[in-house]
């Protein structure tokens, strides 16, 4: 048995280099180690969060649930970076794209495997879990 | 509402390395100003100082620069909405006047990005964004806008031609202005010549030459009301409309990519306010960041309909002899982006026109001008329209 951590920092294993130590939604790190991407919706409002809140703006209930990013979205809109911020050197060249699911959307990268000639927007793509080179976790957009 | 005028402004020089510190890097375009409103530091009753404050070793700005510019005991405030900071700035001094709080008030914009390395501040800009959800994606401002470009790309046929003419424009105008950084010419060839760095791919689709580059600099707007500005000046120029709008940070939260909604809410605004349509706007400065910002400001203000904005620039429209000129003075791209202090400075381009003081970019005899400021990637949005 270790010592307990004194603060839980769970979300400093989300992306390459994370920004954010803790927040309401740690359990989004746990869900991602299940292989699942989860936002949150708020039954009162039958409002749906991506990326997940602690918190509903609309009725400010923090009773909120997880459910799975599952089934297909489609491609807004992506670019490729041949330059990368501090920490993400590594990584490139990647590309950052959104997906609209309907009732949310998500933010992401595409899956370094898909070539830059087939993407194209309005293409269906669906997300996973992806484990970095690093040991950190994040999600990308595959070709369904 | 009580009539509001700007009755001075100045800038600084936009360098790549400003040799000096911030509180000296503000009083370049303090004294500017003051000097072109004819009044003194005493005669000022309050101080907006605006920035972003992340480039910054010095904490609260507003106090030092009260203090080396001779306004204490004035009261001093910061405001901060990344780019469009001065903008924000302005608004704010329009309200400070208008309610009669204050009779003259200055907005002081700066940044002195080469405070950090160049690395360091594209991690910062980055940061500008959802810290928590996008950044660690790797992020970058180039590449969300790039987001915007492929879209608008994808659904109006825009081409990297249309965006390179932006550029083109840009540098006509910037080699005439001694306060830019960038002062070269730059061709069409320039994006296809294996030799020139405007080819190389930053983030799809945008390449260097899209993209503006990051200064030091300082602007300043003296603020006054109409009896003030009636004493000081003999050609005041008065605010006829302030918009500004918000949007989410994180792209998930919005529904339009091929333009900023930010621009058109504020541009609504400040259209409705001034009691005037785009059709009579003579001359304007946009947030040129990158091309693409350019083109989606013209369709954005109503300049030109969605997806027309590339007939207007390959049309030479938005050049000085053209039916609304935008960006004579070189835009962004052509002045360099010092953060805080741009939105004071493209209010000074536009009041320097408005007053027939613009030189060899003047445009022949304007009566309203626009400015349109945005903050982050269509974050916040200010439009103001300025008349004689």
């Amino acid at each position: 048995m270790g010592k307990k951590p004194d603060k839980d920092i769970r979300f400093s294993k989300f992306g390459t280099v994370s920004f954010t130590q803790t927040t309401g939604v740690n359990d989004f790190v746990d869900h991602l180690e299940d292989s699942k991407v989860m936002g949150t919706r708020c039954p009162a409002c039958n409002l749906s969060f991506f990326p997940p809140r602690r918190d509903c703006c609309g009725c400010l209930s923090s009773d909120l649930e997880w459910f799975e990013v599952a089934g297909t979205g489609k491609l807004v809109t992506y670019s490729q970076l041949k330059f990368g911020p501090i920490g993400f050197e590594e990584d490139l060249p990647y590309s950052i794209a959104l997906l609209d699911y309907g009732d949310y959307r998500v933010f992401g990268r595409i899956a370094d495997e898909v070539a830059q000639e087939d993407i194209k927007i309005g293409m269906p793509m669906k997300t996973v879990v992806n484990t970095l080179s690093n040991g950190q976790l994040n999600y990308v957009f595959q070709k369904t | 509402m009580k009539k509001v005028a700007i009755i001075g402004v100045g800038q600084s020089k936009f360098v790549r390395s400003y040799p000096g510190s911030i509180r000296e890097l503000a009083f370049e375009g303090f004294k500017n100003a003051i000097g072109d409103a004819g009044v003194k530091p005493a005669e000022i009753d309050a101080s907006v100082v605006c920035s972003a404050p992340e480039y910054d070793k010095q904490r609260s700005p507003s106090g030092i620069f009260a203090e080396y510019l001779g306004l204490n005991p004035g009261p001093t405030f910061y405001v901060e909405t990344l780019c469009s900071s001065s903008s924000t700035g302005l608004k704010l001094a329009y309200s400070l006047v208008a309610s009669g709080l204050h009779d003259v008030v200055a907005v002081l914009g700066f940044q002195k990005m080469s405070e950090i390395s160049s690395a360091e501040s594209q991690e910062r800009m980055g940061r500008g964004a959802d810290i928590q959800w996008e950044s660690p994606f790797g992020t970058m401002m180039p590449a969300y806008y790039a987001m915007y470009a492929q879209a608008h790309m994808d659904k109006y046929g825009t081409t990297h031609e249309d965006l390179a003419a932006i550029r083109v424009k840009a540098a006509t105008y910037g080699q005439l202005n001694e306060m830019a950084v960038y002062r070269k010419p730059v061709n069409m060839e320039d994006f296809t010549d294996k030799e020139s760095r405007m080819r190389y791919p930053v983030a799809s689709p945008l390449r260097v030459g899209d993209c503006c580059a990051n200064a030091d600099g300082s602007s300043c707007l003296i603020v006054a009301s109409e009896e003030k500005a009636k004493a000081f000046s003999t050609k005041p120029v008065w605010i006829r409309g302030v918009g500004a709008a918000s949007a989410s940070v994180n792209l998930t939260g919005r529904d339009l990519f091929t333009g900023l909604a930010v621009a058109k809410q504020a541009a609504e605004q400040a259209y409705a306010m001034a009691g005037v349509t785009a059709q009579d706007i003579d001359v304007a400065e946009v947030h040129d960041c990158f091309t693409i910002a350019e083109m989606m400001a013209y369709e954005n203000l109503g300049f030109a309909k969605p997806g027309e904005g590339r007939d207007l620039i390959q049309n030479k429209e938005t050049y000085k002899e053209g039916k609304i000129p935008v960006n004579v003075d070189g835009g962004l791209l052509s002045k360099g982006h010092p953060i805080g202090a741009t939105g004071g400075s493209q209010i000074r381009t536009v009041v320097l026109q408005l007053r027939g003081e613009a030189g060899d970019i003047q445009v022949p005899n304007p009566e309203i001008g626009l400015v349109h400021n945005i903050g982050g990637v269509g974050l916040y949005g200010n439009v103001t329209i300025l008349g004689r």
